[in-house]
């Protein structure tokens, strides 16, 4: 199953790079540990904070610059912070589907809770002075400037990210 | 006087807390401020320093720290609110570059007072 089976959204057209991520990609076998992976984790941070550490060890050694890395841990800790205290409300009968795949040139992820979802363009604008206090919308936004392009499912609890990475610049 | 001591809880010391003066100086002790339970219990400690102990000046130092998230940002405003509603300030100093552009993207960096260092930020109070 593709990363990114939505497209990019509800009124977007998919872009360019999304068309280019959705079609699957050889293996990249030199990569360790395994750069491909699909997992499920209970609702339970410490379960997510393993995996974080895996992919950040994984990450270490690929060509992924460290202003990037930054980037990419600090997304996946607020997707995954939004998967288990939004979507799932810390109910630890409920899980958190991750895929992931690391290429040489990027990374890419899935993260889907089994909460009702919500939409990503309803979310008010954390910059405003009157919502500086609210505390919603920030991880969002951050996810959005710190990856290539993020999506969320139509239902609003999946959200599918890829970060390519930028090297010599990060 | 370090907040572990007030505390009666077992819980892991996360704040150095020291009077340069008349401004509470604090450091974290994490390198990363992420998870939820971690942000809270920094959360509280912070408050305390506010409401039961009565510190109007307070002094973020962020050496130690390499990695924050949204949660902890939100701790942050709180404190900053608590202190403005009391005539008391906040200043931030010593914050890594990666983790100004946070402050930078959210705008945030217009809403708490920053500075570099720690002493051009006690001169700043």
């Amino acid at each position: 199953m593709p990363i990114f089976p939505w497209g990019s959204g509800r009124q977007e057209v998919l872009s360019p790079v999304l068309q280019t991520i959705s079609t699957p990609m050889p293996p990249q076998h030199h990569l360790n540990p395994e750069p491909v992976g699909s997992l499920t984790i209970p609702t339970d941070p410490s379960e997510a904070r393993r995996f974080q550490d895996k992919i950040e060890q994984a990450l270490k050694q690929t060509d992924c610059p460290p202003h990037d890395l930054f980037s990419i841990k600090l997304a996946l800790e607020e997707a995954l912070v939004n998967a288990i205290k939004h979507g799932n409300q810390f109910d630890r009968t409920k899980n958190v589907q991750i895929e992931y795949r690391i290429l040489a040139d990027r990374f890419e992820c899935r993260i889907t809770d089994e909460g009702t979802g919500f939409d990503p363009n309803d979310l008010p604008d954390p910059t405003s002075i009157e919502n500086l206090e609210r505390p919603c919308g920030r991880g969002v936004m951050l996810m959005r400037y710190y990856m290539t392009e993020v999506v969320y499912s139509p239902k609003g609890n999946s959200v599918a990210m890829f970060k390519i990475f930028q090297n010599g610049k990060g | 006087m370090a907040i572990s001591r007030e505390s009666s809880q077992p819980r892991r010391r996360r704040l150095e807390v020291e009077e340069i003066g008349d401004v509470t100086v604090i450091n974290f002790v994490d390198r990363k401020i992420l998870d939820e339970q971690n942000i809270q219990i920094i959360g509280e400690q912070l408050f305390s320093l506010v409401d039961q102990q009565e510190r109007r000046k307070l002094l973020l130092n962020f050496r130690n720290v390499e990695y924050l998230s949204s949660a902890a940002l939100g701790k942050l405003i709180t404190l900053n609110k608590k202190l403005q509603q009391v005539g008391g300030t906040l200043i931030l100093c010593n914050i890594d570059p990666q983790i100004y552009e946070v402050f930078e993207i959210t705008k945030l960096d217009k809403f708490f007072n920053i500075q570099k260092e720690e002493q051009a930020a006690l001169q700043a109070f």
